[in-house]
């Protein structure tokens, strides 16, 4: 089976929710929907599952129009932000309800649900009502419930995001492993750039209501097209900044004018957009480096393995990565230096004009 | 301003008679010292909120007594126990301008106007809310609301404590950063002793000076998030703190060495044997360990995840799966052999989930 | 947002209801219209009459815009005053009525008794309640030497259809209130304690704010119900003494069945229905309004 939306549109009166959106999904693919909040990913995955009705443009299943067709008779199952499930039902029975609706026997049953619980690890809950199973759990039903379906097209709304992020973890990894099995058509919304990247398969980036771009994951996250998809595309935020070349020289937002062959080499005069992550913006104390950015710490967000310093430089606020737990003071003076090798640089417009060399040669060969 | 002394403190249920009770919060004895930043951080269930609550006098703790300085608060109520509390979602008053929210707890204990008005700017300055002072409340953001929450916890100088009940949940992920900012900037402009309840250890990292990891009612470890990351003392905390969480190994220790299946690791310091059916684990974090083409314990890799910014490592050792950190330079895929390389330093011993210290050899 | 799925065929099921709204409510309602435009001189004979019986009705020199134009005043004063005890006593009620335990339950049920009785038989009991002579009510009062006669004396009327009113409805209110004031996180009242505040400031600054959705309700359902007030004053005092307790209702059964005066009883209906309508509509403006312009 093959899902395709042709130039999908949809307006609520003069508000663009979704513009002009093409996305084509093959059996047995993943595809990871990437955006941040109000980017439209769950209005997509409705127009998709046929709760919603496209404005403009075509919704088609194996080149035939599924407009209009309702929900019951699709075959689609979703899972949502929110954990939801029967509260009247044991996990037992609602993992089973879709196969009851269909009207399957008991022994069939039995087996298919049996299966999805030993995968999902809730053998032990299934008597339990939703109301006695943890987040965790709970949610687990919901996404045994979409796997014992087998249906053609399963949709998972940021399925992790409301549990623990230990739990987050181990069930991000599994997720993927479990649907590849089914042959399914599996789109999945997410905020999260490490999930995206853990998930592989295809990306689409959203931007308000349009995808910004889509390809290989990797291949997306090394090689932004524009600097809508390199932000979609990056947490903590893309550091930015904006740079003017007027002949050999370029100048900085705080001021400062430099070689402009040092950041911008090769480019035309004009206004840049230079955004870099985390990970390539090197921390240090004030030294008194000439081409580095001097700031003051706003705070420092330790994940246990990594710590983000938040530096205020007056015209923006830069993040940093350092390994391990480092405590950088709020208000402490630090300077962050970039290397131009390692930077995006996109026209004014946000178009992609220059990528760092050596990851763009990974990327290729990703695409391959 | 105060220490805050928890003696023997503990929290039970009455169990059925005759059984022994069933404890929320099991003993603790843990002095918090006035303008220090602490945060209780553990899995839900784990007592951290009994804690916070039998702090705040919301729960009289059926064991043990609660001090502030050399004052015993166990019986006194919320109000008599001068502290300020900033909840899970905006407590605002929604009738009041933000300058009469914050003003609320100094007017009810009636400051002078001027002083009132003095206190509400310095806050209103700590945390940006300077420009909607003169704002009805009800009309601002969710974010903005917890400032205003966070203000009035703040506005009285002369608390013992204050604290914090998981305060970033409402909060949308691309702001929490700022907020979080802001409660760095406030404990290092106020001398008050915090105490942060949260369930993400990003918060509980970030936010505190020592961070107290719980579970199951007990407290496992206090300590900096360094500790907590290069020392944890619990295999809980190894594993919860971190992400991936710590690699555990069932190991036997032989002399300097911890031997895991055919493999064996140079530990670089002596232990005893522990006593017969003690449990001993290996543990090692990801970040530590990295995976090379040769050399160190021979590994399979099963798979490869690309974190965009760090590659991780799924590998085969024996029968036991780890996880380590792959080099940009190093190329290898599933299927293939590689070595596993462990810094001796960062080898952790682990008897019955505790660890334990090495005599250096 | 959108969160049925897309689907024309909802309107069938919509449809039966429009048909029972169309036979139990427009259809009675044009007959009542096409009275009063119309004038009879009776055997079902009728001619044209423009607005010949709304002119009349409008104007207080006449006899039937004077028994109008006072019973309206009644009406509204009636409103006003039993609003003005319920509400707050409601308030007040909800307020005390326990948060937990098993007292919740009971207490709950006692306040809904009243709610449950048929209006006439509401209007029984306080008939029976206020008597003089065996009325506990009235004979208790007149033994401690209060004057008090609700057939003859209209202050006695008037506190006994107020009185009645208000025992029959205050639950209402205090069940309104009470579901709004659960609706309340504990952390409010936390917090307050916290910032010392005193009871009556936690009243003020979050339990009336927090309630005002509800009490837009419950002010709304209890106008409209007592500005139609027609069983109980019926059964008890029937209007009287003299035109004391005529409410409009009354009057227009009185007219309209009474004195089978067709055109009147429709243009006072009408009329009735119009001026009830606009109050509701304005009341229900301006609280939201309030509302706005305090989010604002």
């Amino acid at each position: 089976m093959s899902l395709q939306l042709n130039s999908v549109g949809l307006k609520y009166g003069a508000d663009v929710i979704i513009d002009d959106v093409s996305l084509t999904f093959d059996r047995g693919t993943m595809n990871v929907l990437l955006g941040p909040t109000l980017a439209g990913k769950t209005t997509l995955m409705r127009l998709m599952a046929g709760l919603d009705r496209p404005t403009t443009g075509e919704i088609t299943v194996d080149g035939k129009s599924v407009v209009g067709v309702p929900v019951r008779k699709r075959s689609v199952a979703m899972v949502y932000q929110q954990f939801v499930n029967y509260p009247s039902l044991t996990a037992f029975e609602n993992i089973a309800s879709p196969l009851r609706v269909a009207g399957l026997g008991k022994s069939e049953i039995d087996s298919r649900v049996s299966e999805a619980s030993r995968v999902l690890r809730l053998d032990p809950y299934l008597q339990r009502l939703p109301a006695q199973l943890s987040g965790g759990q709970q949610q687990r039903t919901a996404i045994a419930r979409a796997l014992v379906k087998r249906a053609d097209l399963v949709l998972l709304d940021e399925p992790l995001a409301n549990l623990d992020y230990k739990l987050r973890e181990e069930l991000r990894e599994e997720l993927p492993r479990l649907f590849a099995a089914t042959g399914t058509i599996l789109v999945y919304a997410t905020t999260e750039p490490a999930e995206a990247l853990l998930l592989g398969g295809t990306t689409a980036t959203l931007w308000q209501g349009r995808v910004t771009q889509i390809g290989p994951t990797p291949a997306v996250y090394r090689r932004p097209a524009n600097i809508f998809a390199a932000r979609v595309f990056s947490d903590p935020p893309l550091n930015e900044m904006t740079v003017t070349r007027t002949g050999g020289e370029a100048t900085l937002p705080d001021g400062r004018r430099v070689g402009a062959d040092h950041l911008l080499p090769g480019l035309p005069d004009g206004r840049y957009q230079i955004g870099f992550r985390v990970e390539h913006a090197r921390l240090a104390a004030p030294s008194g480096n000439a081409s580095a950015f001097q700031g003051k710490v706003a705070v420092t967000e330790i994940s246990g393995s990594e710590s983000f310093v938040h530096v205020d430089l007056g015209f923006a606020t830069w993040v940093s990565l350092v390994l391990g737990v480092h405590d950088w003071e709020p208000g402490l003076l630090a300077e962050i230096s970039i290397d131009p090798g390692r930077v995006f640089v996109f026209d004014e417009a946000g178009a992609l004009v220059r990528a760092p060399d050596n990851l763009a040669a990974r990327a290729m060969s990703e695409m391959v | 301003m105060a220490n805050v002394t928890l003696d023997h403190v503990a929290h039970a249920y009455p169990g059925a008679p005759g059984a022994a009770p069933t404890y929320a919060l099991k003993p603790i004895d843990h002095m918090w010292r006035n303008g220090r930043a602490y945060a209780l951080l553990g899995p839900s269930g784990c007592g951290k909120t009994t804690l916070l609550n039998i702090i705040s006098g919301l729960v009289i703790p059926s064991e043990g007594r609660l001090l502030f300085d050399d004052r015993d608060v166990t019986r006194l109520s919320t109000e008599k126990r001068n502290i300020a509390q900033v909840f899970q979602f905006p407590v605002i008053y929604d009738t009041m301008t933000v300058a009469e929210n914050l003003a609320f707890p100094l007017k009810n204990r009636g400051m002078d106007r001027a002083s009132i008005e003095r206190r509400v700017g310095e806050i209103a300055d700590l945390l940006d809310l300077r420009p909607v002072l003169k704002r009805r409340a009800r009309g601002l953001t969710a974010d903005a609301k917890q400032k205003i929450s966070l203000g009035r916890g703040l506005v009285r100088a002369d608390v013992s404590a204050v604290l914090f009940d998981e305060p970033l949940t409402v909060i949308d992920p691309a702001l929490k950063w700022e907020l979080r900012s802001k409660l760095k900037a406030v404990h290092q402009a106020l001398d008050m002793l915090m105490i942060y309840v949260t369930h993400d250890q990003v918060e509980a990292l970030t936010f505190a000076d020592e961070v107290v990891v719980m579970k199951d009612g007990e407290v496992l470890q206090i300590g900096t998030p360094a500790d907590l990351f290069e020392r944890p003392a619990h295999s809980f905390v190894g594993y919860f703190i971190g992400s991936p969480g710590m690699n555990f190994l069932p190991a036997s220790l032989a002399g300097g060495r911890a031997v895991v299946g055919e493999a064996a690791f140079d530990l670089g310091a002596q232990y005893d044997a522990p006593a017969a059916g003690k449990r001993v684990e290996l543990g090692f974090r990801p970040d530590y360990a990295t995976l090379l083409p040769a050399g160190g314990l021979p590994v399979r890799v099963l798979r490869i995840e690309d974190l965009g910014r760090r590659r991780l490592a799924r590998l085969g050792m024996g029968a036991h799966e780890v996880v380590a950190t792959l080099p940009p330079d190093v190329d290898l895929a599933p299927g293939d052999a590689g070595g596993l390389h462990v810094p001796r330093e960062h080898l952790h011993v682990f008897v019955d989930d505790l660890r334990i210290e090495g005599r250096s050899a | 947002m959108m969160d049925k799925p897309w689907s024309n065929r909802a309107w069938f099921f919509v449809i039966p209801v429009l048909v029972v709204v169309l036979f139990s409510s427009l259809l009675p309602m044009m007959t009542v219209v096409n009275y009063s435009v119309q004038d009879t001189m009776g055997q079902n004979h009728f001619f044209w009459n423009g607005a010949a019986w709304f002119q009349n009705l409008l104007d207080p020199t006449t006899d039937i815009g004077g028994r109008f134009a006072s019973a309206l005043v009644r009406n509204l004063i009636f409103s006003f005053v039993v609003l003005m005890i319920e509400l707050p006593l409601g308030i007040a009620v909800a307020i005390c009525i326990p948060r937990h335990g098993w007292k919740v339950g009971a207490t709950l049920v006692l306040i809904a008794l009243p709610l449950l009785i048929p209006w006439t038989v509401v209007g029984t009991i306080w008939e029976i309640f206020a008597r003089q002579d065996i009325g506990l009510l009235g004979a208790a009062l007149n033994g401690i030497g209060v004057h008090y006669n609700d057939t003859q004396d209209p202050t006695s009327a008037w506190a006994t259809i107020v009185m009645m009113d208000v025992w029959h409805w205050t639950g209402m209110i205090a069940l309104l209130s009470y579901a709004g004031l659960k609706a309340i996180p504990d952390a409010f009242y936390q917090a307050a304690r916290i910032d010392g505040a005193s009871r009556w400031s936690v009243f003020r600054n979050i339990e009336l704010p927090k309630l005002q959705k509800v009490l837009v309700i419950a002010v709304l359902l209890r106008f409209m119900e007592s500005f139609m007030i027609y069983t109980e004053p019926s059964v008890v005092t029937g209007g009287g003494p003299g035109e004391a307790t005529s409410f409009l209702s009354l009057d227009l059964v009185k007219i309209a069945l009474g004195q089978v005066d067709l055109g009147n009883a429709a243009a006072m209906s009408i009329v009735y229905y119009l001026i009830t309508l606009t109050i509701c509509w304005i009341f229900f403006t301006i609280m939201t309004q309030l509302d706005q312009r305090k989010g604002a």
